[in-house]
């Protein structure tokens, strides 16, 4: 799907080691240092109890979907029908993505089925974390 | 706040509603200002307080000849006015200003004089959203209703009940964008537009306005309007990313500005306590989650309760009685439309009246979950 005319991300200093950590292969959630909460997306502090002692880490790429829509309408950079999803992170936080190597039909995408990320260069500095059925 | 020490004195709509060529945004603005003064015989010399989203309160005060001691440009999107009415109520009673106007002016199918906003690519949610192909709120708002949908065996058909049944309340109002009856087949049979919304399940998209003026209750008695007393009021928010949102089977904004306004009005959201109901419903979804966030329905009730014809005509909590956002009109920010329904009801000239309603509950979504507000109305005196 990463056809040109999709929108992409221009990185922030809060986000950057986000985007780094896609183009190397690697999805980086941030971790509280005073209350243990994950969290996404990237900021640098944690808004479940203010502490600005946090951590970044490495994910798993391991997900569940958990919802969804299928665009039917025009968008630069997709070929409708698309799914625009929100998964559910093995580690906690959710974020929105597409769903790769699987039909895009209801009968497909079942909430709650297995994903695992897979990384989608886009540039030099923008790889978007998408995810695929998992294969166990 | 207390109870009904501010009413609405001012109410009034665009002189016309749906595609209004003629004028610019901020001139969809001023018709309903001077429609909403010429309602309660105001001139803006009389008027000291404003607030208004979509253009800045700097912009309607110039452009309409108003001073203002008080001035509020609260936008956060559709229920900017329910907010707005919370604020002007507060201000009103502290003593910040004595008349205050609202005004809400949409060009959302002409587009003059409303540029298209892009996303910024900087923003959160130009970095974690728009690079998976959402394209504005068809395909973002409704992507937590698959959730709520397993969660609770919801069906597609109880979904394009609302459409339906709201229709039925649009046919009788002659100001009404859309009238002609629905079926459930005809709105699953509409274009699909983001799997499972069809179009039919999606609000229309026009051009209008709208425009309040609130004072307090004692000066209320002086206006030949029948003064229409604010009984309680809350507003909250929780996340611009439709993704973050805690649960995506409710909203958090709902579940904190609802029951304020309650708690304040001294009621419970009952049929026994409440006459009239708007949900803001950009989609069909919202009445569902709406009933239900507010208090009138446990979890995973509100699809069941609307397919049982009880906020169709004749039912036991009629909602959304102008057609709402899916038949009536939706200029992008639809709060002000929902607002002027329900001082039409609590002032006894709907088009589709309740009879002897004098409870209304209003209640309004802004961006995609994003924040809320809700205003109860009561048409008795304190």
């Amino acid at each position: 799907m990463a056809e040109p005319g999709r929108a992409l991300p221009v990185p922030t200093p809060e986000t950057k080691h986000f985007w780094e950590g896609t183009a190397a292969g690697e999805l980086r959630l941030q971790r509280c240092d005073s209350c243990g909460k994950n969290y996404f997306p990237p900021k640098p502090f944690c808004a479940t109890c203010g502490s600005r002692k946090v951590s970044v880490f490495k994910a798993s790429g391991k997900a569940v979907l958990w919802s969804y829509v299928i665009h039917h309408r025009p968008v630069p950079g997709f070929k409708p029908p698309y799914a625009i999803a929100v998964v559910q992170l093995a580690e906690g936080p959710r974020m929105m993505s597409n769903i790769v190597e699987c039909e895009q039909t209801p009968e497909a995408l079942q909430l709650d089925m297995d994903l695992e990320v897979v990384f989608e260069k886009q540039n030099d500095t923008i790889t978007l974390p998408v995810f695929r059925p998992a294969k166990g | 706040m207390r109870r009904n020490a501010v009413a609405v004195v001012g109410a009034a709509e665009t002189t016309d509603l749906g595609v209004i060529p003629n004028l610019s945004q901020i001139g969809l603005h001023a018709d309903a200002a001077l429609n909403a003064m010429a309602d309660c015989g105001l001139r803006p010399k009389d008027i000291d307080g404003i607030a208004t989203a979509g253009q800045t309160p700097v912009e309607l005060a110039q452009y309409l000849g108003i001073t203002p001691t008080w001035i509020d440009g609260t936008a956060v999107g559709g229920c900017s006015f329910m907010i707005h009415v919370r604020h002007a109520a507060a201000a009103i009673e502290a003593g910040l200003a004595k008349t205050i106007l609202i005004t809400h002016g949409e060009s959302g199918k002409s587009r003059i004089g409303n540029p298209m906003r892009r996303v910024d690519p900087q923003s959160l949610n130009g970095q974690f959203e728009q690079p998976f192909g959402p394209m504005g709120p068809p395909s973002m708002f409704t992507i937590p209703v698959m959730r709520y949908m397993k969660t609770y065996g919801v069906t597609e058909e109880q979904i394009a009940q609302v459409s339906v049944i709201q229709r039925e309340w649009a046919a009788k109002n002659p100001r009404a964008t859309f009238k002609t009856p629905i079926t459930t087949d005809d709105v699953l049979n509409s274009r699909m537009i983001a799997w499972p919304f069809r179009l039919l399940m999606c609000c229309l998209v026009t051009d209008g306005g709208g425009a309040l003026i609130l004072t307090s209750a004692e000066r209320a008695k002086d206006f030949k309007t029948r003064p229409v007393y604010i009984l309680g009021t809350g507003e909250s928010a929780e996340t611009p990313m439709v993704s973050q949102m805690e649960d995506f089977t409710s909203s958090r904004a709902f579940r904190v500005a609802g029951p304020t306004a309650f708690q304040q009005a001294g009621i419970s959201p009952t049929v026994k306590d409440v006459d009239h109901l708007m949900i803001y419903d950009a989609f069909a979804h919202l009445p569902i989650y709406g009933l239900e966030d507010l208090g009138f329905l446990p979890r995973g009730e509100a699809a069941a309760f609307i397919a049982g014809r009880n906020t169709a005509p004749g039912g036991i909590l009629p909602l959304n009685t102008n057609g709402g956002g899916l038949s009536y009109m939706h200029s992008g920010m639809y709060g002000m439309y929902a607002l002027q329904e329900s001082v039409r009801q609590m002032r006894g000239t709907a088009a589709a009246q309740v009879p002897n309603a004098k409870i209304s509950v209003c209640h309004g979504v802004g961006g995609m979950f994003a924040a809320s507000g809700t205003i109860i109305f009561s048409n008795e005196a304190p």
